[in-house]
């Protein structure tokens, strides 16, 4: 992206693990950046890595070489408490929020959690931030004192958005985040991270294996295969004519788009 | 809890025990004043007299009474070690497994060293060096019980680090601390709290023991003690020592069997579900 210095640039990102005698590459010199209020697929067949460049990019695990800068600042150098305050603008939704947020937590507690840690509002004006959040996600404010489990597969997804939103990040890796969804209420979630793109100024990083939900969503998409990059471009473009054999099969393997495709040649 | 009483290991464990607490919150209102005061003549047998049904010992103390007071001493005592023993191990077990590399190896070698030294012989080194009192006991069987809970909650911890609500919390900038303490350690519990039966139950025996060598608190009446008071006169009165004995082996049968009943109620309902 030529047009503005991108948020988040990553370069020669690389990650090996070793596992019972073998090596296995999970990524191998990943480049990619992304534009403030920009969406970038991650897309690939499952085993190609794209999960393991999202949580490398997030630092839940530690790459091997290769640079990260975010908001201008090499993102691998921060440590300790300088990296915990630093996450508050690079936030994660995950595919399974039931999963991904602790089973014994009520909404409230959840949503609490990163208000209290980054200190940002306080303490006596917390509740009425948690309501405001969930309203901003479509919720009602009295789902708040719900356990998780008590809730919809949906609207635990909206908790999720809602709690990563809550820092006001810059940045939103969506893992996955709408694939375990039916398919109405997937595309009720996307219009509202559309929404709060478009309002919040928020880049998405989405990792997805769905090509069909990646170029209705995504600006431009990366596929990935065996760790590597195979392919790059705007998404409607790379994925109405896939170039790498990866991507003509990943492609082929969506019912709806490769008959738009027949009917057009 | 309906589920329980279909097990009738569970049933007769949770009926042992009902009595047990029973004796122990009336031991008070029952026998008031000091159970090692004086009430009759020595070494009267029971069911002799009304007043005094099981008899007295050497000095003329009622055992029924002593019986009911040594009930709090060993409940007590048990469930203070087994609480004490289950909190300082899992949250030791939690740290190791939650911050692997050095820590968890320094921490596991210390609890190796623990778990090599017999839990009695530790115990009754502990009080010999600090001298005996309730608390002390308590602090002695804790000190050799931990190191069970905190291998249990390691392993609980090695596999619960991996999942996403971790990975969820640290993505929140959450400290390590705090994630492994507040998140990951609730989590960790059930298996834990399992143990439990199994320590209360060797707390009780080690604390009667201690009591036996002399090692238990003097100013207690403990069932350990009362055995120990009548072994000198075994031949002559051998109820004295028979009667705590007992106590003491129904006790512990009652503890652990209701442990097997909860720990077998829990499972099946799980398998149901």
């Amino acid at each position: 992206m030529a047009m503005s210095e991108p948020l988040l640039a990553v370069s020669g990102l690389t990650k090996r693990f070793h596992r019972s005698g073998t090596i296995v590459t999970a990524a191998e010199d990943i480049s990619l950046s992304i534009s403030p209020a920009e969406t970038l697929a991650l897309a690939g067949p499952s085993g190609s890595g794209k999960s393991t460049i999202a949580r490398l990019i997030l630092r839940l695990i530690e790459p091997d070489a290769g640079r990260v800068d975010f908001g201008g600042e090499n993102f691998l150098a921060l440590r300790g408490s300088a990296l915990r305050a630093r996450r508050a603008r690079l936030q994660m939704v995950f595919q399974d929020p039931l999963a991904a947020l602790n089973p014994r937590a009520t909404v409230a507690r959840v949503l609490d959690d990163p208000l209290r840690i980054h200190a940002l509002v306080s303490r006596s004006e917390r509740p009425s931030r948690i309501a405001a959040l969930l309203q901003r996600v479509g919720l009602s404010s009295d789902l708040a004192d719900r356990y998780l489990h008590e809730i919809s597969g949906g609207q635990r997804q909206r908790v999720a958005i809602a709690r990563a939103i809550a820092t006001k990040p810059s940045l939103i890796v969506l893992d996955e985040a709408v694939s375990a969804l039916d398919v109405s209420v997937r595309s009720q979630i996307l219009e509202l991270l559309l929404d709060l793109q478009r309002t919040e100024r928020i880049a998405y990083l989405f990792v997805s294996h769905d090509l069909g939900v990646v170029r209705a969503f995504a600006h431009r998409v990366v596929l990935l295969e065996g760790g590597r990059i195979t392919e790059q471009g705007d998404a409607r473009a790379v994925i109405d004519n896939p170039q790498s054999a990866i991507g003509k099969a990943l492609v082929a393997a969506v019912p709806r788009l490769t008959t738009t495709i027949q009917e057009r040649s | 809890m309906r589920r329980l009483v279909q097990i009738p290991e569970a049933l007769v464990g949770l009926g042992i025990l009902a009595v047990l607490v029973v004796m122990a919150l009336a031991a008070p209102m029952l026998f008031p004043g000091d159970p090692l005061a004086i009430k009759g003549a020595p070494l009267l047998p029971p069911f002799q007299e009304w007043s005094l049904p099981l008899g007295t010992d050497r000095l003329g103390r009622d055992v029924l009474a002593e019986l009911f007071h040594g009930a709090r001493t060993s409940l007590a005592v048990g469930l203070a070690a087994a609480a004490a023993a289950i909190a300082v191990g899992a949250v030791i077990g939690t740290l190791a497994g939650f911050a692997g590399g050095i820590l968890d190896e320094t921490l596991m070698r210390i609890t190796d060293a623990f778990q090599t030294v017999p839990s009695f012989l530790l115990a009754l080194a502990f009080v010999s060096v600090v001298g005996p009192s309730l608390t002390v006991v308590v602090i002695a069987i804790a000190l050799s019980a931990w190191t069970g809970p905190a291998r249990v909650a390691r392993a609980e911890v090695l596999s619960i680090r991996e999942r996403d609500f971790v990975a969820g919390a640290r993505v929140i900038g959450m400290h390590p601390l705090e994630i492994a303490l507040r998140e990951v350690l609730p989590n960790a519990l059930p298996p834990v709290l399992a143990l439990s039966s199994v320590i209360v139950a060797s707390a009780i025996l080690i604390e009667a023991a201690l009591s036996f060598l002399g090692l238990g608190d003097p100013n207690r009446v403990t069932w350990g003690g009362m055995i120990a008071e009548g072994r000198t006169v075994l031949r002559s009165a051998p109820f004295l020592s028979i009667v705590p004995g007992i106590a003491l082996v129904l006790t512990v049968l009652g503890v652990y069997l209701a442990g097997e009943g909860v720990v077998e109620g829990t499972a099946v309902r799980k398998g149901l579900s």
